[in-house]
């Protein structure tokens, strides 16, 4: 390694490395990972220009206060490892993270550089160093000493697993009940495989495991058992619910219930949970056709778009006819777009096409009640409205046909819907909501916790990791100072 | 893994298996279903509860092999594993003593899910009519244990083969034409003939409850492929049902979902048939 020694203003001078990405004409036709990640060389260049400041704004950035300067700093100095350490330190999933945070308005909107030119790529630093710890790293596991205390942690998305990752390394025995077949949650069944390879979502459930953590699939909480049962039945000290915001919110119009109508979350879970890219070698059949509209423009409708695309990319791949198409249509205008601007942009570039100010009325059947079209209507923006975005009115007679033969509905969605059978004595908003103390996710139950989408609604993927955490953290001294008040009581017997 | 304790062939198309399933089996009631996976590429296929056994800790599924994923899962025998197993799901039946008798109405493979909550609404102190009805004679199981379990039982097959021939509804007007009050009526089987049984039970005012076999995928309300509509009202048949009262479901927006995917059900059952006349 080159010993580099920069002024401030020869770093800053450095302009910020792009990340490599797959083609879009061949990207649009397969499922594999579109941003391919940074090499050593551009890594250790992109490293070089960070100024360490002092007051490391950065981290007031990030939801889990990644050290950032310091990780920064030992990848300058070449040693990958402790920088792999440093990230680990606030965060247990950082090849997740790296790929899908929302970086721009989370750290490097704060960076020192992103006032004047633009931000560190913290995120793509932070991607690879975890891809590489991921190949390199002989992890050793270090844990606390036994506590003889037990956690159930109820559902292994991102709050789950990094709620149950710290308890297990606080010495507890933790045991994770999850409902689907494949831990993960949202990074499992909804998230595509070509923005989060599936592989990588395994290697780090693999290293949660490693740390001692039991993973109990198909155990549906609220059927197979009750948080009461597992604190007073099955002698768990305390349980924490992360159980995720699942439930698919459809538009209230005719022919909702057309076939050729998905929620995103149907469409999605059919593509990556039950790899219906594969059909037929894969058994879960998912029906696209060669027009589709996605309804909504988030994050989730993004990758619902964008998987549409390529999987009518894959079917029309030799049949050579009609050129499929796929449009989002929205009801504001590109500034109000909720998805993360890079998303949008790599839609764009594969060719998923958008219809803003364009609001959806009906869907349109034929006698068999398949889609054969989506009437719409166009929008223009009014006066602010509570949320200060300027809310859209219709344009009176604007009503047009968009000739569609799918639709897919990604408008957002509430907290599952078993979370409530699962502890119906928890308090919940009347959207169904848990509500906790949002400093240590306490619920009003005691021994309840509870953290992720399940509380805040549909959000992000290291929100969900900062509340496990931070209830891991306060489950940890719960527990702690209910043995030193057990051990004051005189003994039964 | 989940073991196959027990396989049996009911009848040409229909085959039955007991899981080795202790916790499920600790809190199945009648009206729930599982959903099971065979392997790693097979689909999610949903199948009710048709009996559970709580000390040997079994619970048992019964199946028509209607598709690929049936028809596979038909090829495993006694002592083969299946990998996931997942349930108790959905709503339990609403087990308790009506004013009045309760018919219950079974078609084809509903004999199945029928076959619980007679049982549970027998032990509940009712007193149990059951309807039985299959296209023909070879399609008809589980008589005897269906005779245990309930006061009446009523057979009838479409020709005649065994019992009455006729359909279902016949005996099921007769019996709300006798001058004794309907307490309760389930009707489980085929959309089709769940929609005529509310049709013959409507002039009666008795309540109906049917169950709707939509299509799923997690089984959890996390993806409204399994949605229907109630009373107007958007329900997701996996966490709300799967009974409901069945004078309120829209029976269009139901026969209609389930052919959602029959274009590539018909693809997969080619190249299955295909894979498998080459074998043989
Ligand atoms: C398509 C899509 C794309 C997204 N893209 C991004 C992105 O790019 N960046 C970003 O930061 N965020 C993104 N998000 C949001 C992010 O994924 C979520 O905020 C995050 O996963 C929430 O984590 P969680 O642990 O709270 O819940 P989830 O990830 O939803 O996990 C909940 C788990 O609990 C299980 N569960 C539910 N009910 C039960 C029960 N009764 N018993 C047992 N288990 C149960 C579920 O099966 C699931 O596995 C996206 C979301 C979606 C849907
Ligand atoms: C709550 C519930 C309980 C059920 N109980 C039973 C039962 O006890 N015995 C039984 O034989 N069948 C039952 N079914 C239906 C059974 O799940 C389907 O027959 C099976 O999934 C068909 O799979 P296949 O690939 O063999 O057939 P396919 O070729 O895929 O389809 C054949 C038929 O099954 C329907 N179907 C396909 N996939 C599904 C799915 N995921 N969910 C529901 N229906 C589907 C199709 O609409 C079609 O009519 C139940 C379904 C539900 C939802
Ligand atoms: S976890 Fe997310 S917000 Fe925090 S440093 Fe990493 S990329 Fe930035
Ligand atoms: S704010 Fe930017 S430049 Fe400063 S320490 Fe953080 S990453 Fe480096
Ligand atoms: S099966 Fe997915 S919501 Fe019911």
């Amino acid at each position: 390694m080159t010993e580099v020694n920069l002024t401030v203003k020869e770093r800053m001078s450095i302009p910020r490395h792009e990340m490599p990405l797959q083609n879009p004409v061949v990207r649009a036709h397969n499922f594999s990972e579109v941003a391919l990640g940074y090499d050593l060389e551009t890594a250790m260049a992109e490293a070089e220009r960070c100024l360490q400041c002092k007051n490391t704004p950065c981290i007031q950035g990030c939801p889990v206060q990644v050290p950032i300067n310091r990780f920064i700093m030992a990848l300058r100095a070449g040693d990958l490892a402790k920088a792999a350490q440093i990230i680990k330190e606030k965060n247990n999933l950082p090849a997740v993270s790296g790929r899908v945070c929302p970086q721009e308005s989370q750290c490097e909107s704060r960076c020192t550089l992103g006032l004047k030119g633009r931000a560190v790529a913290i995120g793509r630093l932070e991607r690879f160093v975890a891809d590489w710890d991921l190949q390199h790293s002989q992890d050793q596991i270090e844990k606390a000493p036994a506590t003889g205390k037990r956690v159930a942690v109820i559902g292994s998305g991102p709050a789950g697993l990094t709620c149950a990752a710290d308890l297990a390394r606080q010495g507890h025995s933790v045991e994770v009940f999850e409902a689907l077949h494949e831990p993960g949650g949202v990074l499992i069944y909804g998230i595509p495989e070509f923005r989060l390879p599936k592989e990588i979502v395994r290697k780090e459930v693999a290293y949660v495991e490693r740390l001692g953590v039991k993973v109990h699939l198909d155990c549906v909480a609220g059927k197979l058992y009750t948080v009461d049962e597992l604190l007073h039945e099955q002698g768990f000290d305390a349980v924490f619910m992360g159980t995720g915001a699942g439930l698919p919110v459809f538009m209230n119009i005719p022919g909702i219930n057309a076939i050729g109508v998905y929620s995103a979350n149907e469409f999605l879970t059919r593509i990556n949970l039950m790899k219906g890219f594969r059909f037929p070698e894969y058994d879960t059949p998912v029906h696209v056709g060669k027009f589709i509209a996605v309804v909504g423009a988030g994050n989730v409708a993004m990758d619902a778009a964008r998987c549409a695309l390529r999987m009518c990319g894959l079917h029309q791949d030799g049949k050579g006819s009609q050129k499929p198409e796929v449009h989002v249509v929205y009801r504001r205008s590109r500034e109000e777009v909720p998805a993360r601007a890079e998303e949008v942009e790599h839609a764009e570039d594969e060719g998923v096409q958008f219809d803003f100010l364009t609001n959806p009325v009906e869907i349109l059947v034929n006698v068999s009640n398949v889609v054969t079209g989506m009437r719409c209507v166009r929008m223009q923006l009014g006066e602010p409205d509570a949320s200060g975005r300027r809310s859209p009115v219709e344009i009176p007679g604007s009503e047009f046909v968009l000739p569609v033969d799918t639709v897919i509905m990604a408008l957002g969605t509430r907290a599952n819907p078993l979370t409530s059978e699962a502890a119906p004595a928890v308090e919940r908003s009347p959207r169904g909501n848990i509500l906790v103390d949002a400093s240590n996710g306490r619920t009003d139950e005691p021994g309840v916790w509870a953290g992720g989408d399940v509380v805040t609604g549909a959000a992000t993927v290291i929100s969900a990791m900062g509340a496990g955490k931070r209830a891991a953290a306060d489950i940890d001294a719960w527990l702690r100072e209910k043995d030193k008040d057990n051990s004051r009581l005189p003994l039964a017997v | 893994m989940f073991k196959i304790i027990e396989k049996q062939s009911l009848t040409p198309n229909t085959d039955l298996m007991i899981i080795d399933a202790p916790e499920i089996a600790r809190k199945a009631a009648p009206g729930q279903f599982v959903i099971l996976r065979k392997d790693e590429t097979c689909e999610r296929i949903p199948l009710t509860i048709a009996d559970f056994d709580r000390e040997q800790g079994t619970v048992t599924v019964i199946f028509q092999k209607v598709g690929k994923s049936t028809r596979e899962l038909g090829e495993l025998k006694s002592g083969d594993v299946i990998r996931n197993f997942v349930g108790p799901l959905g709503k339990p039946s609403t087990i308790k003593m009506y004013g009045g008798r309760v018919i219950l109405v079974a078609g084809g493979v509903g004999i199945a899910p029928v076959y619980p909550i007679a049982r549970a609404l027998k032990d509940a102190g009712n007193y149990v009519y059951v309807i039985m009805g299959a296209r023909s004679a070879d399609l008809i199981f589980w008589e005897d244990k269906m005779n245990a379990v309930c006061d009446e039982l009523i057979l009838c097959t479409d020709d005649g083969s065994r019992g009455r021939k006729c359909v279902v509804t016949e005996p099921l007007t007769e019996l709300l034409e006798a001058p004794w009050i309907t307490g309760h009526v389930w009707a489980i089987g085929p959309a089709i003939m769940m929609k005529f049984c509310c049709k013959t039970v409507e002039p009666f005012d008795a309540p109906i409850d049917v169950s709707l076999d939509s299509i799923m995928v997690d089984g959890t309300g996390m993806c409204g492929a399994c949605r229907v509509e109630v009373d107007g009202q958007m329900r997701f048949a996996c966490v709300d049902g799967p009974e409901f009262d069945g004078s309120k479901v829209n029976w269009d927006v139901v026969l209609a979902r389930k052919k959602v995917f029959s274009q590539e059900e018909q693809e997969a059952m080619q190249v299955w048939n295909r894979e498998h006349q080459s074998e043989h």
